[in-house]
């Protein structure tokens, strides 16, 4: 009785410690152009959404929507960027670049721009650069220029042109190559270096922390001199010296299937996945869902050593399949299959309405 | 003393000056005894006596300085170098140019936030607005505008800026021309809306009222869609004024034209600190009109006002005298008791001074500059007025904006069908361009700028003998603004080098042979990147009488979008992505993504 008290009250005190939240969820009954929602991207009190069917704004507690009649080059919004100095906001689409600065929409296609691909599956933000992702390879977008620059099998080590995701920061640039693992460009002397799956494209995981996972990459978010990589088949973290490789059969990762990374620092990440979102704070995991079978609202905490508690919550996220995070303070905000939900921060001591 | 002593060298300077001085931009002192004036032609900027009207000292800035802002201590002037790309920091005690602040491309306007702290810069060539930190001299960010971002005027309180463009957005092929006002929250440093001007391009300078309700900009509403056969009409371009601020809640157009005397290109604008009345400077016609601003206003607010955006009769509401000024009058400035309206007169090299109350002009003040006139000057003067066309409707300078072009493609033939559409082109390094015309149809300039014009385009007179060769020397000698993305030393980024070399090529990445008439270089060849000569490259419509297009020069090109002879390519990627699928126009269709923008990163530098 005594030991079971104990597990109980160390179990608790686990999960206290990770982020609890009262989900709002959002569809197209509230205003949403579309359910399938691929990403979020916040801005102060304002929240973007891209889905399926257009761009969504979130502001004072109304979704507005945009569509290609007003200037988006394709309904379906793959990626968000916000250029937090300026408050621009940069649309990758599947029919090209599109930018929102002020109520105006400029687009970028490889027919009027530079643009390598009209398949653009992410874009970010660097200082007075745009990076891009396209299904042609990696571009660079000048923006006091306007020169481009495209980066793909003739001058990088890219193998597969197929980029999936980008992450600047001033030092590095790293690309998720779907099915060609990471590149990575060095600023300063901008050269680039390929990652790969030391056991080839093969699904094996024969040394788990030898290099990436795998080179099925599909997102990369690079913070603080530490590189995460999600993969359709695990996730990896690289401190520049040492892989750490995670997998749903060892790691609190709900699925091996994920479509993002985002990560807060060098030790604590959010990853989206098919089967839920993950939390993971350096030793801990959580996973927020609606339940795989029964979908009541929940959430899973995966503690050091392994052990699984379930937590009882009232509120879950609008589905399992998550495509993309953000965050707004405590908050966050989640992109799904099934709409936005925003994560309204449980604070010990703090009363929410 | 130490100014006086810096006047008197000034004017010594001046007697032996041989450029003109050109004023284009004026700011004044908060107790109202100088007005400063910036002095496009001979890059400086006088610090002239309200009392005395005399030119005390003046501080040699970068080339070819367009605008001015001051402290509102008066302690400092910041001036806008339009070819360096720069601004000018300069003690306007001492007339001295404390250092040099970076910008962006063709830096045109400017204005001080409510902090004091940032410059607001617009950069006509990068379309953009340089957020300029003052304490660390950088250009900190910049804010996307409109195409060809000119002018900036600050609310009273520097809490809003405000930016014009003149040229419109690039849109699809024959749509009327949209421009914009950008509003800046300066506090934020970001866009915080943009005012759309529909049917506009060619916005000039703002005003504000007192409280930052009310906004004025001059604009030319162009009717680049119908045939120039209605200039009689007064269908070529509108002459007006945007109003716009929370006090109308949103944006009317207010025309200034009366029928048969247009007040053509209506360019500086002022509201008195009362708010009784406003000011406007039209610099094609010589004239600044005094306009009732509380009628104005409610014009403007009337039910009626959208449908009087085109209504000649309209401005007889509202406009109360047409002043008589010097040459080509461009901004102006009310003293701080609003007593006078000081107006640069930029091709008489002359600020004429109107007395509010009289409604006249009262005094002149002479700048200096070389006289008698030489004829590239006078020629100037005639391509600045619109004395020449129907009704006074506009001049040459209307479409040519500063030289250069207005961005939009026109109707000019008088078949009133559609038949030959136009891209304006730019007139910079036209010397050795001859024919001209897009169908090359015009051997000389004289042909292209004497009976033409008034046949076709003025419907009134036109430009002959004496008059018609001091036309032809200016235009000759329209200088080529700097290309900003050359390198120092003629060097090239490898980019650059791989466009080049695309450019020169003369087989196919297959090793088959280019035909030489499709070779890049042989049509665009010499300084100017023309053989003159006229080519079919497959562009041409069933609208065109004819194929054959004049190979234009392409100095400069970058900036002079659209492109192709009917202004139906966007960009320069679309010239070849869109209107050459049959490699008429040069070999390209066997390039990959990445060498075409090479070969645009090339083009980029001539």
């Amino acid at each position: 009785m005594k030991t079971a008290l104990l597990l109980s009250l160390t179990l608790t005190a686990t999960a206290a410690d990770l982020p609890h939240f009262r989900w709002q969820n959002f569809t197209v009954e509230n205003g949403l152009p579309d359910n399938r929602v691929y990403c979020v991207a916040v801005d102060g009190d304002k929240v973007w959404a891209g889905t399926d069917n257009g761009l969504a704004l979130y502001e004072a507690g109304k979704w507005k929507t945009f569509s290609v009649a007003d200037g988006l080059t394709h309904r379906a919004v793959l990626s968000l960027a916000l250029d937090k100095r300026t408050h621009d906001l940069w649309i990758a689409t599947m029919g090209g670049l599109t930018r929102y600065s002020a109520g105006r929409f400029d687009a970028y296609t490889q027919l009027t721009s530079g643009l390598p691909n009209d398949v653009v599956y992410s874009v970010a933000v660097q200082g007075d650069f745009v990076w891009i992702a396209t299904a042609a390879g990696g571009a660079r977008l000048n923006t006091r220029t306007r020169q481009w620059n495209i980066y793909n099998e003739r001058n990088t080590p890219m193998y597969e042109i197929w980029t999936y995701s980008v992450s600047p920061a001033e030092d590095k640039v790293y690309y998720a190559v779907w099915g060609g693992g990471i590149l990575e460009f060095d600023v300063k002397t901008e050269r680039w270096k390929d990652y790969n799956d030391p056991d080839g494209e093969t699904e094996l995981v024969l040394f788990k922390d030898q290099g990436l996972i795998h080179e099925i990459t599909t997102s990369v978010s690079y913070v603080k001199g530490i590189l995460w990589a999600a993969t359709y088949f695990g996730a990896s973290r690289y401190d520049g010296r040492n892989w750490r490789n995670f997998l749903d059969k060892d790691s609190g990762l709900p699925s091996n299937f994920l479509n993002q990374v985002k990560a807060l620092d060098g030790d604590h990440a959010w990853f989206s996945t098919d089967k839920g979102l993950a939390y993971y704070d350096g030793e801990r995991w959580a996973t927020y869902r609606p339940a795989l079978e029964t979908h009541a609202p929940e959430m899973l905490v995966r503690d050091r050593e392994g052990g699984v508690t379930r937590v009882p919550v009232e509120s879950a996220p609008a589905y399992h399949y998550t495509f993309g995070v953000d965050f707004q303070g405590n908050d966050i905000w989640v992109a799904t299959a099934k709409g936005v939900s925003h994560g309204i921060r449980n604070i010990p001591g703090e009363t929410n309405p | 003393m130490r100014l006086l002593i810096c006047g008197l060298l000034s004017l010594l300077a001046m007697a032996g000056g041989t450029r003109y001085k050109s004023p284009d931009d004026l700011a004044i002192s908060a107790d109202g005894k100088r007005l400063y004036v910036v002095c496009s032609g001979s890059d400086e900027v006088l610090a002239v006596d309200t009392g005395s009207l005399v030119v005390l000292g003046s501080a040699h800035v970068g080339r070819v300085p367009r605008g001015v802002a001051i402290t509102p201590d008066g302690t400092r002037l910041y001036v806008t170098n339009s070819w360096d790309d720069t601004v000018s920091e300069i003690d306007a005690a001492l007339m001295k140019v404390m250092r040099k602040l970076p910008a962006g491309m063709e830096p045109t306007g400017i204005a001080l936030d409510s902090s004091r702290r940032v410059l607001y810069v617009a950069n006509r060539l990068s379309d953009d607005v340089s957020a300029i930190d003052l304490a660390g001299g950088t250009d900190a960010r910049r804010l996307v505008s409109g195409r060809g971002a000119s002018y900036v005027t600050a609310s009273a309180d520097g809490a809003h800026v405000y930016v014009s463009h003149i040229y419109p957005e690039v849109g699809k092929f024959r749509t009327a021309p949209i421009s914009e006002i950008t509003e800046i929250d300066s506090g934020h440093q970001v866009v915080e809306k943009r005012i759309v001007l529909k049917n506009a391009g060619g916005i000039f300078h703002m005003a504000l009222s007192r409280d930052g309700r009310l906004g004025l900009a001059a604009e030319l509403r162009p009717k680049n869609l119908i045939p120039l056969a209605h200039v009689e009409h007064g269908w070529v371009f509108g002459n007006s004024l945007a109003v716009f601020g929370e006090e109308i809640g949103g944006v009317v157009q207010m025309p200034l034209d009366e029928i048969e005397n247009y007040p053509s290109m209506p360019f500086g604008v002022a509201i008195s600190t009362d708010q009784t009345r406003a000011y406007v400077s039209a610099s094609g016609s010589n004239e600044v009109l005094i306009l009732d601003f509380a009628k104005l206003i409610a014009a403007a607010r009337s039910p009626q006002a959208a449908r009087l955006a085109n209504d000649l009769s309209a401005s007889a509401r509202y406009v109360l005298a047409r002043v008589p000024v010097g040459q080509n009058p461009r901004n102006i400035q009310l003293s701080p008791d609003g007593k006078k309206l000081y107006v640069a007169n930029r091709l008489d090299d002359t600020i004429s001074v109107i007395d509010t109350a009289r409604s006249a002009v009262t005094s002149k003040i002479v700048l200096g500059g070389p006289t008698p006139l030489a004829a590239e000057r006078r020629g100037e003067a005639l391509f600045y007025s619109s004395a020449f066309s129907f009704g006074h409707q506009f001049g040459c300078a209307n479409c040519h904006l500063d030289g250069t072009f207005d961005g939009m493609s026109w109707d000019l033939e008088p078949d009133g069908f559609g038949i030959d559409i136009v891209d304006n082109r730019s007139l910079e390094d036209l010397k050795n361009t001859a024919p001209f015309k897009w169908n090359g149809g015009n051997p000389d300039l004289q042909t292209e700028c004497g009976p033409r014009t008034e046949r076709f385009f003025f419907r009134s007179q036109g430009f002959r003998g004496n008059d018609l060769e001091d036309l032809v020397h200016f235009i000759k000698a329209i200088p080529l603004r700097p290309n900003r993305y050359r390198l120092p030393g003629g060097e090239m980024t490898p980019a650059q080098e791989r466009g080049q070399a695309i450019f020169s090529r003369t087989i196919k990445k297959d090793g088959t042979p280019i035909p030489y008439q499709l070779q890049c270089f042989v049509c665009h060849t010499g300084p100017s990147y023309t053989n003159t000569a006229s080519v079919d490259v497959g562009t041409g419509r069933a609208s065109d009488r004819s194929p054959l297009i004049d190979t234009p020069q392409l100095t400069n090109v970058v900036n002079s979008a659209p492109y192709l002879h009917d202004g139906s390519a966007r960009t320069l990627e679309e010239i070849w992505t869109v209107f050459n699928p049959e490699d008429k126009h040069g070999v390209t269709n066997d390039l990959t993504k990445d060498e075409l923008n090479d070969l645009i990163e090339f083009l980029k530098t001539l």
